[in-house]
């Protein structure tokens, strides 16, 4: 019982993480109708450069608070220079954009780093916090962390102007734009905030999985499927979907196929949703006219 | 556009006397009797190269095929490449057949697991296919290292397999005879490529990726040619990746990781999406690209494919084979000036 207890809440753990990137997903997702192939890759980088700001010196929470930041500003550029002109492309030319980025994340970050496996600080305290056995500290900060995100976001889309601004945009640009919001600034940031979730999402996992250039292909598979599990349009579905596919890789790996195939389980997962339920728990169901 | 090629069909331009479907025939012959001649005039290991050229062509003609043509993207081609290379590789290495037996075996291997995954893959469009292909080519080198197939796949050490000699008693190297070998089984990949693409079945794959509803309206089956296109292209990909196999003569699980899957995505992008000789850029480029790039560092070739995908995509959409048609295509209006076009005109 003790195990599996163990097995669930270090599920809730990295499902939390999943969660964050899942929730950078749909952000984006719900604003374009576009997958972002890079976003575990842009993850990946802000870790990066979170590293080369604590091995300079800085304490952990600034040179958190400073990657969040800078991943923001940058997820805008990418929108805003790279995204725009294709905005309208044929699907091949996006997820080929798609992919040059991720290739480019990613030989950009071996190139800097070297690909050398690093381990990464965490912030919290070695010791399991309240004499519990069942999880340890970095675990529940993580858990900790992931809520604190979604609570600040869904107070953001919930009761400031600019969040209603965002969601109008997402929801009907052309609407939007008749009524004065500058749909194009607002996909901009939509892009920054989800490249700063995923930033968070990097700087938890990376304690976890180590600090090398390929370490979110997994997370991002998973994070695929818990987007899918939630519905890919619905923000609370992405999130409830990263801790249950969190759990269910813990409980899977563990008690059913052992640890070796879990990257099948989320291509199965994948599949298996897409095919029986494409629009996930909580997505809406899309009926086109012929 | 159209208009002015029924226009030259009728006029029938001919240069030097010569009609241009002539032209175009004596082309493919001087191209052809160069590819032969190659392997004679170049080291063994140009030799290996430009054979891997050959191999990567025929998997980016069957991408092309199901992405180019049929408009539904894979992410994942690597995983069927790695199918087929362990199919030619466990058949060599376990049971002791000929090499070139393995390679029916291999397409027919991999046009069963493509057709099965085309199924799924019928009720997905664009970005979802785009995922679930993906993962697969993700999952790919874990699910070959699992420990209860080890027994054929040799697990992570993978499977190492002889080089075949020269038959027949011929005085040319093992080199020199697999790249003539591969460049017979290529010409006939793309004699049936061609065929399939030029007729009833290739305007079919055109009108489903161009317009689902009226397709169907006009009585093509989506379905079954969206799953054939799926099984044929995988097909391609399985017998090059046997072809692959037994020129590198050894399979691992990390050779087939995303990474080939990527590589073949940007070869049909660079050399053309939804173009028969894009498949020879695409393919010259992966391969030679990589090469000159790492001097400079592991990570170069990455970094620049990725900067030349961004650049061909908003400068070059229809990839070298496009630049080069249109090329073509001045060129021609360009001779044709003095005969006014009384369509181009307006």
């Amino acid at each position: 019982m003790e195990a599996f207890l163990h097995q669930v809440f270090s599920g809730l753990a990295t499902g939390g993480i999943y969660a964050s990137l899942a929730l950078a997903l749909v952000m984006i997702y719900q604003s374009t109708n576009h997958i972002n192939f890079a976003q575990g890759e842009m993850a990946m980088f802000s870790t990066y450069l979170a590293w080369s700001m604590i091995n300079g010196g800085m304490p952990y929470w600034w040179a958190f608070l400073l990657t969040v930041l800078v991943s923001f500003v940058v997820g805008a550029a990418i929108e805003r220079i790279i995204i725009r002109p294709v905005e309208d492309a044929p699907v091949l030319s996006v997820v080929t954009v798609f992919i040059a980025l991720l290739v480019i994340f990613n030989s950009v970050a071996g190139w800097i780093f070297t690909y050398t496996i690093k381990t990464f600080p965490s912030p919290f305290p070695e010791q399991p916090l309240f004499g519990n056995r069942y999880i340890s500290s970095h675990e529940l900060g993580s858990i900790a962390v992931t809520l604190l995100v979604l609570v600040a976001l869904y107070l953001f889309f919930r009761f400031t102007p600019l969040g209603l601004a965002m969601r109008a945009a997402a929801q009907n640009p052309l609407s939007s734009r008749l009524a004065g919001i500058r749909v194009g600034s607002m996909l901009a940031l939509g892009w920054g905030l989800a490249a700063a979730v995923g930033a968070v999402a990097g700087l938890l996992v990376a304690p976890i999985v180590y600090l090398e250039p390929n370490m979110m292909a997994g997370v991002l598979l998973y994070a695929f499927a818990a987007a899918l599990v939630g519905g890919i349009d619905n923000p609370f579905g992405a999130v409830l979907g990263g801790f249950m596919v969190g759990v269910l890789e813990n409980l899977i790996g563990a008690y059913v196929i052992g640890t070796e195939l879990k990257l099948t389980v989320a291509l199965v997962l994948i599949v298996g949703v897409l095919l029986f339920k494409p629009s996930g728990m909580f997505g809406k169901v899309f009926v086109s006219r012929v | 556009m159209n208009s002015a090629v029924a226009a030259d069909d009728v006029m029938a331009p001919r240069y030097a006397g010569v009609s241009l479907r002539a032209w175009r025939a004596i082309g493919l012959a001087a191209l052809l009797a160069g590819a032969v001649a190659l392997p004679f005039l170049v080291s063994n290991y140009r030799v290996f190269q430009f054979n891997l050229v050959l191999i990567y062509a025929i998997v980016l003609l069957g991408l092309n095929i199901l992405t180019g043509y049929n408009g539904q993207i894979s992410l994942g081609h690597g995983a069927f490449y790695a199918i087929g290379a362990y199919a030619a590789a466990i058949l060599m290495d376990q049971f002791g057949w000929p090499y070139w037996t393995t390679l029916p075996v291999a397409g027919l291997v991999c046009f069963v697991f493509g057709f099965l995954f085309g199924l799924p893959a019928l009720r997905l469009r664009g970005h979802y296919l785009a995922l679930a292909t993906f993962a697969l080519a993700v999952a790919m080198p874990q699910i070959l290292k699992y420990k209860h197939i080890e027994q054929w796949t040799g697990g992570v050490q993978g499977i190492v397999i002889v080089k075949p000699e020269a038959p027949f008693g011929l005085k040319i190297t093992a080199d020199q005879w697999l790249y003539l070998f591969t460049l017979a089984i290529l010409v006939l990949m793309f004699a049936l490529g061609w065929n399939l693409l030029r007729g009833r079945v290739g305007r079919a794959l055109v009108a489903i990726r161009d317009h689902p509803v009226a397709a169907e309206a006009m009585g093509v089956h989506g379905a079954l040619y969206k799953t054939l296109a799926f099984g044929v292209s995988a097909l391609y990909a399985g017998v090059a990746g046997a072809l692959g196999a037994i020129v590198v003569q050894f399979v691992a699980p990390d050779s087939f990781t995303a990474g080939l899957s990527i590589n073949f995505l940007i070869g049909i992008v660079i050399g053309g999406v939804a173009s028969i000789s894009g498949a020879f850029y695409g393919a010259l480029f992966i391969q030679f690209v990589p090469n000159f790039a790492d001097q400079i560092s592991k990570a170069a070739p990455w970094a620049i494919y990725g900067v030349f995908l961004l650049a061909f995509v908003y400068l070059m959409p229809a990839g070298v084979a496009g630049f080069v048609r249109l090329a073509w295509m001045r060129m021609r209006a360009a001779r044709h000036r003095p005969v006014t076009h009384p369509h181009r005109e307006k």
